[in-house]
């Protein structure tokens, strides 16, 4: 097993040059590769001198957990290893990081939800894990399609969660995620989303850095909880009396408690700006009175209906969000100044993300906002039926 | 809302919920207002002399010889508080106390206004106390009491306090000591 002590000032355990984040996103050469999103998760974790990995198998996460398990056994990963289910793994990731360890997880779908009471956990003891998120159906029937329902179910565990579109996006997010969970004013789970199959099994260009390189290990001391290791200096403190004696506690600790972990993530901000170059990313027409919100591979399918848009007169802009906790309010907000009609198109039936969009608009744009079109799960979401969409709204009453 | 007065029961909003954050590296917080670290050493060093019964928290980190910088600081910070006229109540663990706490000489996260009540604190400083502990107390604190929160911090800063130092180590902590005698010089205290 490979180990902290095994490391020299320059070098980790396997022997690759350690190098800030900054260095690692911005500076190293980088060339360019053929990979699918689960290739490029074993890229990017090779990268990370990661302590520690616990895996489940689910489609279509699972080749992304296959091959972290060969990074262990290729030395680069400290510590690898299969959980009972996914309530297991969560739990066991939640062990490791206690522990003081840099620990990755990826999961889809049912094995979210059959996690989803650790991913609160998780939050409320403060560690800085990295769950990859490969986004699937999970409603009945049973089914292994694209759709991004689950996504719903994370956005109140305290977790951060950004939203990859592609796989260079998946890559980049996933270096700086763990830079930015582990900031001790953060120091907060980083959930990474990225839509199943048209990421995590489509292989597109990527460019990589040398797989010589890899970030700084994790500072368990430069944390805002010490770790849990009963003789870990400066004292022998359980991590989590707040859960060993809840029934001591008074209610304004459970109530600060809570706002502590939303502020977290709020803390993120300033972090998740520099290493992700702004919370969204914006193009089109300045002036365009229609815009499209969307996050993960809807943006590229509202890339293209904006290009079609235009090519009939129609200006429009796309508004991405790259993370969705914490949500670009203010980001948001500039954006839609002067527009007059917004769509959301999603990867699922219930349109979480024109709900926060709503949200977070109450009050503040008189723009109408269309939560459409909706794609449950089984299809891609063609371009078609993007530009339907608007044609409906803008020709109301006369058929697209 | 970082700023001072009490908010009855609840925490709520904390500071990050009205655009507060962590200051950036080489600044200090007052209240809303990110200035120059030594602009906060004195507003700091102001408020404990000029407030009753002002009290230096010191937590685990501080409280136990488990390095040589943690000797170090823990020596500077009895010297602080001769220099601050203040006293000093420990947290020295942050597992909830039952029945109840001894506010003459504990502090506690779970329960931080208790000793500040009971002992009529009006300035505090917290230092050496891990980061969630420190948060979860200064929103409490914030809340419940009119205590003027310091949060002199090894990492980040603490924007729930009223005001707050960043990346303090055994070198900074001299350099407020020496700011506070000169404060106090002129205070004549």
């Amino acid at each position: 097993m490979t180990k902290r002590t095994d490391m020299t000032e320059t070098k980790n355990w396997s022997g690759q040059t350690l190098v800030s984040t900054e260095h690692m996103l911005f500076e190293a050469p980088r060339t360019k590769h053929f990979m699918t999103g689960s290739e490029v998760v074993k890229e990017a974790v090779k990268r990370c001198t990661v302590d520690a990995s616990v895996s489940y198998p689910i489609t279509p996460q699972s080749e992304a957990a296959h091959l972290i398990g060969e990074l262990w056994a290729d030395g680069y990963v400290g510590a690898y290893f299969r959980g009972e289910n996914e309530f297991g793994v969560m739990s066991e990731v939640a062990g490791c990081a206690m522990a003081g360890s840099r620990t990755v997880t990826t999961t889809s779908g049912p094995g979210t939800l059959r996690a989803m009471e650790n991913f609160a956990m998780w939050s409320g003891t403060r560690i800085p894990v990295q769950l990859i998120l490969m986004a699937r159906g999970i409603n009945s029937p049973l089914t292994i399609q694209p759709d991004n329902l689950e996504v719903s179910y994370m956005l109140e565990t305290g977790c951060m969660i950004w939203y990859a579109e592609n796989v260079q996006e998946l890559f980049d997010m996933t270096v700086a995620g763990f830079t930015v969970a582990e900031k001790p004013d953060v120091h907060v789970p980083m959930v990474t989303v990225v839509d199943g199959f048209f990421v995590s099994h489509t292989r597109e260009a990527v460019m990589l850095p040398e797989d010589d390189i890899a970030i700084q290990p994790y500072e368990p001391y430069k944390a805002p909880l010490p770790p849990i290791d009963s003789e870990m200096p400066p004292g022998r403190f359980l991590r989590d009396p707040f859960v060993m004696k809840s029934n001591y506690i008074s209610y304004a600790t459970h109530a600060s408690w809570q706002f502590e972990i939303r502020s977290a993530i709020e803390r993120s901000i300033p972090y998740a700006k520099h290493f992700l170059k702004g919370l969204v990313e914006v193009i089109g027409d300045d002036d365009a009175e229609l815009a499209f919100i969307v996050t993960g591979t809807a943006g590229l399918q509202a890339k293209e209906a904006h290009r079609e848009l235009a090519k009939i007169g129609i200006k429009s802009k796309v508004i991405r969000l790259k993370t969705i906790r914490p949500f670009p309010h203010a980001e948001i907000l500039e954006a839609v100044q002067g527009v007059k009609n917004i769509f959301v198109p999603e990867f699922n039936v219930v349109g979480w993300l024109e709900k926060e969009v709503k949200q977070s608009l109450y009050k503040k744009s008189d723009a109408d906002i269309v939560g459409g079109p909706r794609v449950g799960g089984g299809m891609s979401m063609p371009v078609e039926a993007i530009i339907a969409e608007v044609q409906e709204k803008l020709n109301a009453g006369k058929g697209a | 809302m970082a700023n001072q007065g009490p908010a009855y029961y609840s925490p709520y909003p904390a500071a990050t919920y009205e655009g507060i954050i962590t200051p950036p590296e080489g600044k200090a917080l007052l209240l809303t207002e990110v200035v120059d670290e030594e602009v906060a050493m004195r507003e700091i060093a102001k408020k404990m002399l000029t407030s009753n019964n002002a009290t230096i928290f010191p937590g685990p980190q501080v409280l136990y010889a488990w390095n040589d910088e943690a000797k170090k600081k823990a020596t500077l910070i009895k010297e602080m508080a001769e220099v601050l006229n203040a006293k000093m109540i420990p947290m020295y663990d942050y597992r909830p106390k039952y029945p109840k706490i001894n506010p003459e000489v504990e502090i506690n996260p779970n329960h931080p206004n208790l000793t500040i009540w009971h002992n009529d604190i009006k300035a505090a400083i917290f230092i050496g106390v891990h980061c969630h502990y420190a948060n979860v107390a200064l929103k409490i604190v914030r809340a419940e009491t009119d205590c003027y929160t310091t949060a002199i911090c090894s990492l980040s800063g603490h924007e729930d306090a009223m005001a707050t130092l960043r990346d303090q180590h055994s070198e900074e902590l001299e350099k407020f000591i020496k700011v506070a005698k000169e404060v106090k010089a002129e205070l004549g205290k």
